[in-house]
């Protein structure tokens, strides 16, 4: 490997390392601290999660889902957006798979069937991308504003949707679907019996790969980063700003879209309400440990699966919330780790000044306080 | 590196080593000011000047070397230590609220207070007394954001001394500035050495060096390769020390001119043969500050010819250009590449009819500062490199390394991130996206293509230019320096509140005429 290159993975590397370090740390005060041995805890979290095929299972399940809507946040990052609609996209996209299922006779061609299910979501979740989208380029409606409180909106659409007019009484989820499901993963490995864990993991590695090639290998993806990275030198280059940024948040509400796949074509087959339950926010934190690589995210995501299946474990130790601190603690951690902690891990003592290479152009062009 | 001491050292940086990973920025650097004088510290970009100062200001930690301060050893210290000692260090960019008044400002961390207030009153007059003494006069009252960049300057000149600075470091303070405003900060400089203050001043500008200087240190590639004394040495000698060969400078002292020059002053005449490649006509273009930034400006630019506006910058040069490029709308008006109406067009279809765009900003508009050479070399052209949607990666870096050696980007890495690159590195770049051999043009934007650029660096770009015009390209060259358009340029215009209150001849121009029309000294003929 060459040096810069092998520069680059440790760099990128570090933060969310150092971050789970500390959280390791804050995570062994909070045991201590309810009188239970931190290594008995963290055994039992590791063993109900990967110590098992059936908890190894859930973790991969929680992790396909996690992927998705960290997958969603990266996308739109790399633009410059910030789309923290994830929750709505996501749940939108569970409801259109399973309307694709019910729509689909029985019998249909399972192949078909599964990827029109896909195709459903993903459009679901396109469409509630594409309104802060549009609302940005057209009104410069601000899209963290506008996905938060879409949210609400769409969540509060699909509650009465399923309230009113398809919902199995006495429940709040619809009917099973005639066709599409994903077959589970115990099909092929039988050690997986009974976890969720389906074959939408392989969706969620052919989005990877996909959104990795995307991003760093065509001149869509190159014209993305430059927006994202530089608005004004990329319109200055020939790059439709506008376009880009709309085309960036529609896609990432197809990325979380086809997030609910994984629950609702792999895991239960019908649409529940609420099913979505806070992934696509996590998935946030998701995209910011896994530096908005989505190869970073696939593992920043079995990270925070492993938190959240080997939490279960610990019930009669310690409170389960204490998992959801350890997710907060890391979370932190990485948040106040770009690039501040690490400078200052570094050993520099100075981070107000850190450009060393070109003279006088360093600075930055728009320095917060510029008088002019 | 020794020279006879009149009066005591104020600064003493001997041996001064600081590498950031690979780069060394300082290698063994050394550097003696003396109470009183006013030190001039020169280099090309990349040289590690502003490295020395920052180390100097407690920015930075050397990695090796000793530092002292009126002889005391300050080896290693902090920001607040610098400040406390009386260093004060004004920043090439403002740190500057805009939304406060000068006199908050100026006090801005040392408020004086009343009963626990805020006392403004007593800040003004702060603002007021200080003016007196040093000749730095402004409002105290006033936003930040209402002032000039001459005027920004000075509060940030006035707010270091405040804060009891007797050591004075700036860094390139006169890149920014027009040239009566240079003047302006020369005299206050010096009423700061006559007042016992020591400054320490980095320039590109051979005259302002030769004008303002006691001494001189002049940095190379990390290095102090020489010392002069100001009164004993020339700007070629400046020059040839700051690039380590030998330079052509013009008895202006700073203006390179190359083996062409004679064929410079050629009249407008002589082009009115050929068709124009750039039309502009009854142009309007808006700002958030005006609706007529630019107002009502026509002209038209032949092949072959290099039409330069001079002016002092904020005058609706940058909205002018931008409108051109397409990057702002034109109110009203016409713009035409060729016989081309393009007024509506996007940069792209622009790009696509021959525009090229050397942009005023490189670091905001010209770069991207994350992307590697390579990438950069191929915006706006990122279609011509694209296979079936994906980039192809062997032809992009085939092409950069063509460019870079073309030339002469260093280090000449294609997969290196622009911001690693010194200020005149990053400009080459710039030059040779815009006017290297993979761009078909025919119109060339040129807007301060030698901003902040080294002497060699400035050399090079104007025999581009110079080339370019030879080739039957036409530009349109906006540059702050007034010798730049006089010297490149076929005919000028002086644009003064959006408005070309003159265009004439560039044989018939003079900097003192032209300086006239700047200031309105001289109305429109």
């Amino acid at each position: 490997m060459k040096p810069e290159r092998r520069e680059k993975i440790e760099e990128a590397l570090f933060a969310p390392l150092v971050a789970i370090l500390i959280a390791f740390v804050a995570g062994d005060i909070l045991m201590l601290s309810f009188n239970q041995s931190p290594f008995v805890v963290w055994r039992l979290l590791l063993e109900g999660s990967w110590g098992n095929a059936y908890g190894f299972g859930q973790v991969l399940y929680k992790a396909t889902t996690l992927s998705f809507t960290g997958m969603a946040v990266a996308f739109a990052y790399r633009a410059g957006l910030f789309n923290i609609g994830g929750e709505g996209q996501l749940a939108a996209g569970g409801l259109a798979a399973a309307l694709v299922g019910f729509a689909l006779p029985v019998g249909f061609p399972a192949i078909l069937a599964i990827l029109l299910g896909c195709l459903g979501a993903a459009a679901a979740g396109g469409v509630v991308g594409a309104v802060p989208g549009y609302l940005r380029v057209r009104f410069g409606a601000h899209e963290v504003i506008t996905t938060i409180m879409l949210n609400f909106v769409v969540l509060a659409l699909l509650n009465w949707f399923i309230a009113t007019k398809l919902r199995v009484p006495e429940t709040l989820h619809t009917p099973e679907i005639h066709a599409g499901a994903i077959p589970r993963l115990s099909a092929i490995l039988p050690a997986f019996h009974g976890s969720a864990a389906n074959l939408s993991v392989i969706a969620v590695i052919i989005t990877a790969v996909a959104m990795w090639y995307y991003m760093f290998r065509t001149r869509g993806g190159y014209e993305l980063r430059a927006v994202g990275l530089q608005p004004d030198a990329a319109e200055y280059g020939g790059i439709s700003v506008r376009r880009v940024l709309f085309s960036a948040m529609t896609i990432s509400g197809v990325i979380a879209g086809l997030g609910g796949i994984n629950f609702v074509l792999g895991y239960k087959y019908y649409y529940e309400d609420g099913f979505a339950g806070g992934t696509g926010f996590l998935g946030i934190a998701v995209a910011l440990v896994g530096r908005n690589n989505p190869f970073g995210i696939l593992i920043a995501a079995l990270f925070f699966a492993t938190l959240s299946q080997g939490g279960l474990a610990l019930n009669a130790f310690v409170p389960k919330q204490m998992v959801d601190v350890l997710q907060g603690v890391v979370i932190i951690a990485i948040a106040a780790s770009v690039p501040e902690v690490q400078r200052i891990l570094l050993g520099a003592r100075k981070r107000l000044v850190d450009k060393p290479l070109s003279e006088s152009a360093a600075a930055p062009t728009q320095p917060p306080a510029a008088a002019v | 590196m020794t020279t006879p001491r009149t009066s005591p050292l104020a600064v003493r940086m001997h041996d001064i080593s600081k590498s950031f990973g690979p780069v060394r920025a300082n290698r063994n650097a050394s550097l003696e000011v003396a109470v009183g004088e006013i030190h001039a510290l020169v280099g090309e970009n990349g040289a590690g000047k502003s490295t020395l100062m920052r180390i100097l200001g407690g920015l930075l930690n050397a990695d090796s070397g000793i530092m002292d301060v009126n002889g005391r050893d300050v080896t290693g210290w902090s920001t607040p230590d610098a400040i406390a000692a009386g260093v004060g260090v004004v920043h090439q960019h403002f740190m500057l609220v805009p939304t406060l008044t000068v006199a908050e400002n100026l006090v801005l961390g040392k408020e004086p207070t009343r009963g626990g207030q805020f006392d403004n009153r007593r800040a003004i007059a702060d603002v007021k007394r200080l003016g007196e003494e040093t000749g730095l006069v402004i409002d105290g009252t006033r936003l930040i954001s209402d002032l000039s960049v001459g005027e920004a300057q000075r509060v940030e000149i006035l707010k270091t001394l405040y804060r009891g600075a007797k050591i004075l470091v700036l860094d390139e303070p006169t890149a920014v500035l027009s040239p009566p405003e240079v003047k302006d900060l020369a005299q206050v400089l010096r009423r700061v050495r006559d007042g016992g203050g020591t400054v320490i001043i980095i320039t590109h500008r051979l005259d302002e060096v030769m004008d303002l200087s006691e001494n001189i240190t002049v940095m190379r590639a990390g290095e102090t390769v020489a010392r002069f004394r100001t009164r004993d040495t020339n700007p070629a000698e400046i020059a040839q020390a700051m690039v380590g060969r030998h330079v052509r400078l013009t008895t202006r002292e700073f203006a390179i001119v190359t083996e062409t020059t004679p064929s410079l002053q050629r009249s407008a005449e002589s082009h009115t043969a050929a068709a124009d490649a750039l039309i502009v006509r009854d142009l309007v273009v808006a700002s958030s500050r005006k609706p007529h930034e630019v107002d009502t400006v026509s002209f038209t630019i032949h092949p072959g010819e290099i039409f330069g506006i001079a002016g002092v910058e904020g005058n609706g040069q940058t909205e002018l250009i931008e409108a051109i490029a397409g990057l702002r709308h034109a109110t009203t008006g016409y713009v035409g590449i060729g016989n081309r109406d393009v007024t509506a067009a996007s940069p792209r279809e622009r790009a696509d009819l021959g525009l090229s765009h050397i942009p005023e900003d490189r670091q905001r508009r010209g770069l991207i500062l994350d992307y590697s050479i390579a990438d950069n070399l191929i915006l706006g052209m990122q279609h011509r490199f694209t296979r079936r949607g994906a980039l192809d990666a062997h032809a992009i870096t085939e092409y950069a390394r063509a460019q870079i050696a073309a030339f002469d980007i260093r280090p000449p890495d294609p997969l290196l991130p622009a911001r690693a690159l010194s200020g005149g590195n990053q400009q080459k770049v710039v030059v040779a996206r815009e006017m290297g051999g993979g761009r078909d043009y025919s119109v060339l934007l040129a807007s301060q293509p030698t901003r902040g650029v080294d002497v060699g660096a400035i050399e090079f770009i104007h025999s581009q230019l110079i080339a370019a015009r030879e080739a039957g390209k036409a530009i349109l060259l906006v540059s702050a320096e007034l010798n730049e358009v006089l010297s490149l340029s076929d005919r000028v215009a002086v644009m003064t509140g959006g408005r070309f209150v003159v265009v004439m001849p560039a044989a018939d121009a003079t900097e003192e005429l032209l300086g006239e029309y700047m200031t309105g000294a001289r109305a429109a003929a």
